[in-house]
Formats: C-alpha cells, sequence, structure tokens
C-alpha cells in the first residue's frame, strides 16, 4: 500500500514540475513550487526521513515561497516568454541527458538494498555509538552536531553570508526624502480571515518551533527547523501587521544581533572546547561526564543554529519586504 | 525488466526526470526568476536521490527505540547532509532572487533577451 502511495507521489511531483516550467505566470509558479515543496516533504517521510520532511516542509513550503513572492512584488508577474535559445538544441540535451542518467541507474542498487555501499561506510558507526557516546536517541541530530559538527558550522556560516549579503545587495538607500520611508501599515488586518487565523496561530508557532529546538535530541527536530519555524511565525505577524509594526517589534538591529549571537554561539563552544584541552567542537571535555558534557555542549550549539537561521531568515524576507517598487516608464 | 527492479529504480527515474525538468527551465527560459525556479527544482531532485539513497527496506527513521529486537534504521548521514542543504538552498536563492530585484530596477525587465540587448 505504501509503495503504490509512493509511486502515486513521485508521479505528482513529475506532474507538479511539469506544470511548473510551463505556465506563464510566476505567481502560479511560485504557488505551485509550495505544493511541490509539500509533496516533496511527504516523499522524504515516507523515505524514513522525519527530520529532513520537517525542514523542506517548513523551510521549502514556508519561507522559500514568501521569499518568491516578495520578490515578484518587486519584478513582475508575467513571463514574456522569451526563450534564452533555442527550444529544440535545449529539449535534445535534456533528453539526451535524462535517458543517459536512466541508463546510468541500471546497475545500482535497489531501493531499500541494506547491502548498497552507502550503507557500509561510516553510517553503521554513527547507529551503534550514539547511545552510549552521547546518550539520546536521534541519530540524526547527534550526527548533524557532534560527529559533523565541523560541517555544520559551515552551513551557519553560509547562511550568515548569504544573510549579509542579501542586506547589502537590498537594504542600500533608493533616495532620500519622505517618499522613501517605511509606508504607513497596510497589512492584512483588515481582513477578517486572515486576522482571525493568523492571530490564532502565531503563539502555537511559536510554542511549537520552541518545542522542536529543544526536543530535537529525543524526536525529529533541532535548531534548523527551528530557526525557520519561528521565523515563519514573524513573517506572518508582519503580514498581517505591515512592515512598520512588525520592524518595531522586531527591529532589524535585532535581527542582526541574532545572526551573529548564533554563528558567535556555534563557535564560541569549539573554542572554550580547545581552551579546556580537547580539540576544536569536542563537547567531552566540557564537564566531568564526557555523556552529559556532550549533550550540553550540543543544547547551546543548536540553540546558536536556531538563532543564525531564524535571524537569517528574517533578515532577508524583511530585507524584499522593506523595499519599494521601481517604477518603469514603458 | 522485473517488477522489483522497477520498484527499486523508479525514485532515481523521477530524480533524473525532474533535476532534467529543472535543468530546461535554466537553460531554455528566458525569465530570470523564472530560471532560479528551474534551479530550485533542480536542487529538489539532488535532495530526492540523497534521501532514496538512505532508506533501509523494513528500516523506520533514524530514532533509536529502546526495547526492540534487532531493529533496522535507515541512513542517517544523507538525511543529514540534505536538511542542511535545504535551508543553505533558500538562503542562496534569496540571493539570487536579490540580484534580480537589482537588475529589474537598473534596467526595467528581467527577460535575458531584452537584458543583453540593453547593453
Amino acid at each position: 500500500m505504501t509503495i503504490v502511495f509512493a509511486l502515486f507521489l513521485l508521479t505528482l511531483l513529475v506532474v507538479t514540475a511539469l506544470a511548473i516550467v510551463r505556465t506563464k505566470n510566476l505567481f502560479v509558479a511560485t504557488m505551485l513550487l509550495s505544493i511541490f515543496s509539500l509533496l516533496m516533504a511527504v516523499n522524504f517521510f515516507i523515505l524514513d526521513a522525519a527530520d529532513v520532511a520537517l525542514t523542506e516542509a517548513a523551510v521549502g513550503a514556508g519561507v522559500t515561497t514568501v521569499i518568491f513572492l516578495s520578490a515578484l512584488r518587486l519584478t513582475s508577474q508575467f513571463e514574456r516568454g522569451t526563450l534564452a535559445s533555442s527550444r529544440w538544441i535545449a529539449v535534445i540535451v535534456v533528453v539526451i541527458t535524462t535517458v543517459l542518467l536512466i541508463i546510468g541507474t541500471i546497475n545500482t542498487p535497489n531501493l531499500g538494498d541494506p547491502n548498497a555501499p552507502v550503507h557500509q561506510h561510516v553510517a553503521p558507526f554513527y547507529l551503534e555509538n550514539t547511545e552510549a557516546l552521547m546518550g539520546f536517541p536521534n541519530v540524526v541530530t547527534a550526527v548533524l552536531s557532534s560527529f559533523r559538527g565541523y560541517d555544520t558550522l559551515g552551513e551557519v556560516f553560509v547562511v550568515f553570508i548569504a544573510a549579509v549579503g542579501v542586506m547589502f545587495i537590498l537594504d542600500a538607500r533608493q533616495g532620500t526624502g519622505p517618499e522613501y520611508e517605511l509606508p504607513v501599515d497596510k497589512g492584512l488586518k483588515h481582513h477578517l480571515i486572515p486576522r482571525a487565523v493568523g492571530g490564532l496561530l502565531i503563539p502555537f508557532m511559536l510554542l511549537f518551533g520552541l518545542y522542536v529546538q529543544f526536543h530535537g535530541e529525543y524526536g525529529p527536530g533541532g535548531g534548523f527547523q527551528a530557526g525557520a519555524i519561528v521565523a515563519t511565525a514573524f513573517i506572518l505577524y508582519a503580514i498581517l501587521e505591515g512592515e512598520r509594526t512588525a520592524l518595531k517589534a522586531f527591529s532589524r538591529n535585532a535581527q542582526m544581533a541574532l545572526i551573529i549571537g548564533g554563528s558567535t554561539l556555534y563557535g564560541a563552544v569549539g573554542v572554550v572546547c580547545m581552551l579546556k584541552g580537547g580539540t576544536f567542537l569536542d563537547y567531552s571535555v566540557l564537564m566531568e561526564d564526557p555523556v552529559i558534557a556532550r549533550q550540553v555542549g550540543i543544547i547551546i550549539i543548536e540553540l546558536g543554529v536556531g538563532m543564525a537561521v531564524c535571524g537569517a531568515l528574517l533578515s532577508i524576507f524583511h530585507s524584499f519586504a522593506a523595499r519599494k517598487p521601481v517604477e518603469h516608464a514603458k | 525488466m522485473t517488477l522489483d527492479a522497477f520498484l527499486g529504480h523508479f525514485n532515481y527515474w523521477v530524480f533524473a526526470i525532474l533535476l532534467m525538468i529543472g535543468f530546461y527551465a535554466v537553460i531554455a527560459k528566458g525569465n530570470l526568476i523564472k530560471k532560479l525556479v528551474g534551479l530550485s527544482i533542480f536542487q529538489s531532485a539532488v535532495f530526492l536521490m540523497y534521501i532514496s539513497m538512505s532508506k533501509v527496506e523494513g528500516g523506520t527513521a533514524p530514532i533509536l527505540q529502546a526495547g526492540v529486537i534487532d531493529p533496522i534504521y535507515s541512513n542517517p548521514l544523507p538525511q543529514v547532509l540534505i536538511l542542511t542543504a535545504i535551508v543553505v538552498g533558500v538562503a542562496t536563492l534569496s540571493l539570487g532572487l536579490a540580484i534580480v530585484v537589482r537588475i529589474n530596477e537598473r534596467y526595467g525587465s528581467i527577460e535575458e533577451r531584452e537584458l543583453l540587448d540593453a547593453d
């Protein structure tokens, strides 16, 4: 039964992707992309990746859609249908590559084959030692924050750099004078349904974000997912109340402090580990009992990840939302 | 081709098709936002391939359970790689969109042909 459902979902993914490429209306394409992400999240869940499904649902279907929509507000909604190159050359290249890729899959191990090479290398070590070394059951969190802590630190820095980059590109003043001030708020709160639903949802979204943050060691979750969920709650608030009120409640400086504070907190834990005589990000030296020490280290760095991701996504959203569309004489 | 081999490779075929649908949008469409939409489909296809590889038959999510005899867990490593890649993906995507917004402000168009003509 699960297999039939999985086949159905995968076929639906292909159909949605085709519809996204075919439509000329970029607003439609964005909404279809959101559906595509949700379908992808369900697929991940069927393939046993609960943590990834949670991230894809929060980031792919939620934050990405909002950022695409705010970019569409500043550009145009319709594609003029011009082609970059000859359509037929592109079709031929794509068809040939698809056939080659499918031929390439023939000798790969079947889906779910326990003897596939990917399951033989370090994964058994992670599964066998997480309980003894960390004392909590979620292996994904253990690999993310401890076994491969360097990797995650690098990813947090990439998110940090991207947020600063967006700020450099979009926060430059477009001009001086009163017409470039933030407009008086025109949120959606005068519409009944967004006001009622939004007001009801925001507190629970924040609560769920905190739960995902602090329960990430025991169930699906962790800093990345929690940061995205909390950021979504604040973005919903900004959509309801308008930019000015939202920035008064959570200023750009506070967002910057979250990004910098989160990345620094992560790095600082690594440095403290070195000062206490261990190697960088080796949490076991933080306290007497190495298992408790690892748990404390992981909770702190997950908090750093959550802060950095939340601050970065919020700051990116506000960079787009606070900018004024430029009118072009055509 | 047996049913077993079909079901065992269907995920990888969908990966190949999605990858190339995204790639088509990147190379053939003239609209810069449409190119970025294509890029995110391309990226999702790669995610699907990694997560398909992490699946173990009869397994469950890699969250250890006490009191289960001979438990089978799926591979946690590809899941960790993709989890972080999703968040990095949205950050880099918004950097691309920011550049598109500035191009539109400067040239009044986000169609590749018109931009090339304007320069």
